[in-house]
């Protein structure tokens, strides 16, 4: 773990959530990032625009967010670490790249300040329904991670988790930011360097002969290589062998994407990351992630002063689900009502794993503001009764 | 181009060094021009002296997409269109390393035809080798934007109708630095072209007019690869220095080649450390540029 200290800004700031998503990435040692204007993510990329020189990074505006995708792929195989950032329309342009990111396990992280959709929707207006679209938006089986702060100071602690977790996996990692959040300042401590968990990229140590790309020697992951090392490796988005060629049959297909899979599918419970409070005596539990969840809290006060007794569970990172959490709350509440801006995404997923063992309840919400906490105090207080 | 892994005690074709042997036989068809140019880059990299290790090639999708995947050095096959802008992140992330982006026609410019435009408006300091054998080969010979009036191809049965792009004149009013054109009849030009490029500081576009007799020659009777090399030959006329404006190719029609543009203008990287040290002076450590003596 090496934390270069020029990228870290240590100190008290007052920073909106786009600002701070840019120190977090600096912090993490990211040296490459490409990007396309579009509101309400740019000023991630103009605070990098104006940061980069200072310590050495490069960033690129390219000429469309297909390009800034890969761009940053490139950026990767040749040993930086490196960040796109978009939004609604520029995140579904960038879905090609998302798989061959997914394919050719190159640790990047993709970067969505989600605005109302669907199309060009409210450009200014927060929504929470990319959700899905993280996670399925590229054609083909795979898996990501996909992780939602709910403050300016979590748009930087979680971008580092961000790098951190996209180097540990060799995946994508989609940083699920929402206009509120990437737009709202607070305050937003960025300890000392030495204070900082970072996870430095995995090289391999065996010599060019010995060392196959895809193999795995340890663990569920291979040891990655850079371009210009000597290795004269090959990349592919084809399905591939141990060697990186192309390999088209069944066999390695499965091989392969069965891999890519449980990669992240085992070790989800290791990955989860959420935040529980109150669920030991709860008749219902409020699952939400974002800024949804903090109005949420408003809204499960509000259902506490008529008497109902909830609990909350904050997803922090949303995909892959924290399956054992969600099955075990859903075996000793009456239901669990998730808030959340879109016509129902994570809710499916919780439904899913609480296997009708308990209710789910959807409190759904179009996007372009946040939700009235009556409504959910509302879906509270029904379930409770 | 081999065909085949050299047997025991044949002595090795000098340029399998540069070739993954173990991938051999390759997927082109008999005849098909790509195999040429790929014998020429090879000869083309071991004329220049680099350190293979610094050179990495960038593909895109397509038949000319499966070059990187033959070539015995880091190797990518990316997505359809978007070599150009992976290259570009390799090199702006490792500015020390030569990389060189090779694909097809369709591949370039039409799917990729934005990213070709803003790499050689930006001078991106790599080489585009462009493999135009008029059609998507790949996908069985459909209609695409180098597809001559009125050549047959099977999405346009009829023949083709759309004005083609003239390759040359995109990349030269686009800003390249140095762009060539020759045929695969043109073997030493074709290497020795290469090895210019390679070397020229900046977005060096190289077109490469190359037959495919599976779909094109044969949709449009033309004969076979052999019949591609007669019509290279009889009709080719080189004119180093031409305007681009007058190379189009008609349908079976002269084909102007030669080096028509060289000439000098910072590359993005030197640009960019330019503007950053004239406006934040000492603050600013130059980044490098691969182009440091
Ligand atoms: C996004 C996308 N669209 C379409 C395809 C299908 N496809 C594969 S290769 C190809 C055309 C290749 O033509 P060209 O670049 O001229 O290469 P050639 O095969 O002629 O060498 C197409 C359309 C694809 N792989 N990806
Ligand atoms: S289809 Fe055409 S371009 Fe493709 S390998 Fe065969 S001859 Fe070459
Ligand atoms: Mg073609």
């Amino acid at each position: 773990m090496t934390v270069d200290p020029k990228g870290v800004l240590t100190g008290h700031h007052y920073l909106d959530g786009d600002h701070a998503c840019c120190e977090g990435a600096l912090a993490a040692g990211c040296r490459f990032a490409a990007g396309y204007p579009i509101t309400p993510s740019t000023e991630v990329v103009e605070r990098i625009s104006a940061r980069f020189p200072m310590i050495g990074g490069v960033f690129i505006q390219m000429e469309d967010e297909l390009a800034s995708s890969i761009a940053v792929l490139g950026a990767a195989w040749a040993g930086k670490k490196s960040m796109t950032v978009t939004s609604g329309p520029g995140f579904s342009l960038m879905m090609e790249h998302i798989g061959l990111a997914a394919m050719t396990e190159t640790p990047v992280v993709f970067v969505n300040v989600q605005r109302g959709g669907p199309s060009t929707g409210l450009p200014t207006l927060p929504g929470q329904a990319d959700m899905m679209q993280a996670r399925w938006g590229s054609h083909g089986d795979y898996e990501i991670i996909a992780l939602c702060p709910n403050s300016p100071q979590e748009c930087f602690d979680l971008t580092i988790e961000a790098f951190n977790l996209s180097e540990k996996y060799r995946v994508p990692v989609m940083f699920m930011m929402d206009e509120c959040v990437g737009h709202m300042t607070e305050r937003v401590i960025i300890p000392k360097p030495e204070e900082l968990h970072v996870v430095d990229r995995k090289f391999t140590s065996r010599p060019p002969g010995e060392y196959l790309p895809y193999k795995v020697y340890d663990g569920w992951v291979p040891e990655m290589v850079k371009a210009g090392d000597g290795y004269r490796f090959h990349i592919t988005g084809l399905t591939h062998n141990e060697v990186g060629y192309p390999a088209m049959n069944w066999q390695a297909q499965e091989k392969l994407v069965r891999r890519l899979i449980d990669k992240i599918r085992k070790n989800a419970d290791e990955i989860a990351m959420y935040e529980e409070a109150d669920t030991e005596d709860a008749d219902v539990v409020v699952l939400s992630y974002g800024i949804t969840s903090r109005v949420a809290m408003r809204g499960v006060e509000m259902a506490r002063a008529q008497g109902a007794k909830v609990g909350t569970l904050r997803l922090i990172v949303v995909w892959p689900m924290p399956e054992t959490k969600i099955r075990e709350i859903a075996g000793k509440v009456k239901a669990i009502v998730v808030p959340e801006m879109n016509y129902g995404q994570v809710a499916l997923e919780v439904e899913r794993l609480a296997g009708g063992r308990t209710q789910t309840v959807l409190v759904p919400h179009g996007g372009g503001t946040v939700h009235d906490p009556e409504a959910i105090a509302r879906a509270i207080l029904e379930v409770s009764r | 181009m081999t065909t085949q892994v050299a047997e025991a005690n044949t002595p090795i074709n000098p340029v399998e060094p540069f070739l993954r042997m173990d991938r051999m036989p390759h997927i082109w068809c008999p005849g098909c021009g790509i195999g040429t140019t790929v014998n020429c880059f090879a000869r083309a990299l071991t004329s220049s002296g680099y350190d293979l290790d610094k050179v990495a090639i960038v593909s895109g999708i397509g038949c000319t997409g499966r070059v990187a995947g033959y070539l015995n050095l880091d190797s990518f096959h990316t997505t359809h269109g978007r070599a150009i802008p992976f290259a570009t992140g390799l090199k702006l992330a490792n500015p020390e390393l030569k990389v060189v982006v090779y694909s097809g026609d369709g591949d370039l410019i039409a799917i990729g035809g934005n990213h070709l435009i803003h790499a050689a408006r930006r001078n991106i300091d790599i080489t585009v080798v462009c493999v135009n054998n008029m059609l998507y080969g790949m996908t069985g010979g459909q209609v695409g934007p180098a597809t001559p009036n009125t050549a047959i191809a099977s999405t346009a049965p009829y023949g083709a109708f759309e004005q083609p792009f003239n390759l040359p004149f995109l990349a030269d009013s686009c800003g390249a630095v140095y762009v060539a054109r020759w045929t695969s009849y043109h073997v030493r030009q074709m290497t020795r072209a290469m090895r210019e490029a390679m070397a020229k500081p900046g977005f060096s576009f190289i077109e490469i007019v190359a037959p495919c007799p599976t779909l094109y020659q044969r949709r449009n009777r033309l004969g076979d690869g052999l019949d591609a090399m007669k019509y290279y030959k009889q009709r080719s006329t080189r004119k180093d220095g031409a305007s681009t404006r007058d190379v189009d190719i008609d349908f079976q029609g002269d084909i102007v080649v030669g080096k028509f543009i060289d000439r000098e203008r910072p590359t993005f990287l030197q640009a960019m450390n330019h503007r950053f040290t004239e406006r934040l002076g000492s603050r600013y450590t130059p980044y490098p540029t691969g182009l440091e003596d």
